[in-house]
């Protein structure tokens, strides 16, 4: 259950605190800078730091889904689209003051509410903990009790797939 | 190894640096950055939660994975839109996609 209960815990606490400072080293890298390039760089930083956290969290599956998902497939995606629209030959415009601090002071108010109320809370852990967290059982639950949600998300990346090919497609031949 | 709440803080604070990210951002590739930034963050939670509270540890993974999912067909589409975009108003700046505007 607990990758890392072999290494000491100072270690393990050590480990533990870099992969934060790399989570949100990296997030920050993709919000503040302009370049659009060290935006997508900071998020696959932020969601390896993630997968780690996971780790952490004890599901070595999931990680690895981070890893394949997201670092794999959408930063990829995403570094595409960028070559595709050429976005660092454009203007990039003034920040306005107004709206920088407006943004600052709403996301600022969301993180201490949610702080907040994540620490006033008396949380309860469930009685009785099963303590199963292979990957047998995760399939096992995907192909009985979760199955139809299994099969929607198959339906709804179908879609995707095919609306992602039509989008791009139809409005390569309207404008040519 | 920790306890829930550093876990519930630093998906807290990476989701607010996602929302700022969405507020601020005008090109819509770095909106969407924020926007996989914030799922991730959510995604944070369900595992915490599934980790410290629940009977079951399973669900919590089996959601974050339809997550996933979730995520990336949101991805392809909305990149698809912004390339659809692009070629029409050859801009991803959001303020110029102002065209039905009276």
């Amino acid at each position: 259950m607990d990758t890392f209960s072999s290494v000491t815990p100072v270690l393990a606490q050590a480990a533990f605190w870099i992969t934060v400072g790399f989570t949100v080293s990296g997030a920050a890298i993709a919000v503040f800078p302009r370049n659009i390039l060290y935006n997508v760089l900071g998020l696959a930083l932020a969601l390896s730091g993630i997968a780690g956290l996971y780790l952490f969290l004890g599901s070595f599956f999931i990680a690895l889904m981070q890893l394949l998902i997201y670092v794999g497939a959408v930063c990829i995606a995403i570094v595409f689209a960028i070559m595709l629209s050429r976005p660092l030959h454009l203007e990039t415009p003034k920040r306005a003051i107004p709206k920088v601090a407006l943004g600052l002071a709403a996301s600022a108010v969301f993180f201490v509410a949610s702080a907040s109320v994540a620490l006033r809370t008396e949380w309860v852990p469930a009685v009785e903990r099963s303590t199963d967290w292979s990957v047998e059982t995760i399939g096992h639950m995907l192909l009985t009790r979760y199955e139809l949600v299994f099969e929607v998300i198959s339906l709804v990346l179908l879609v995707a797939i095919i609306g992602a090919i039509v989008t791009a497609g139809f409005s390569r031949r309207l404008s040519s | 190894m920790n306890s829930l709440n550093t876990y519930l803080i630093i998906s807290a604070f990476l989701f607010s640096l996602g929302l700022l990210g969405v507020l601020q951002r005008r090109n819509l590739i770095g909106m969407l950055i924020s926007v996989e930034l914030m799922l991730n963050a959510a995604n944070l939670n369900f595992m915490a939660f599934n980790r410290f509270l629940t009977p079951d540890p399973v669900v919590g993974q089996i959601i974050a994975l339809f997550v996933m999912g979730l995520a990336a067909a949101e991805a392809a589409i909305g990149l698809s839109i912004i390339l659809a975009l692009f070629r029409k108003m050859h801009s991803i700046n959001i303020e110029r996609a102002q065209k039905l505007k009276g």
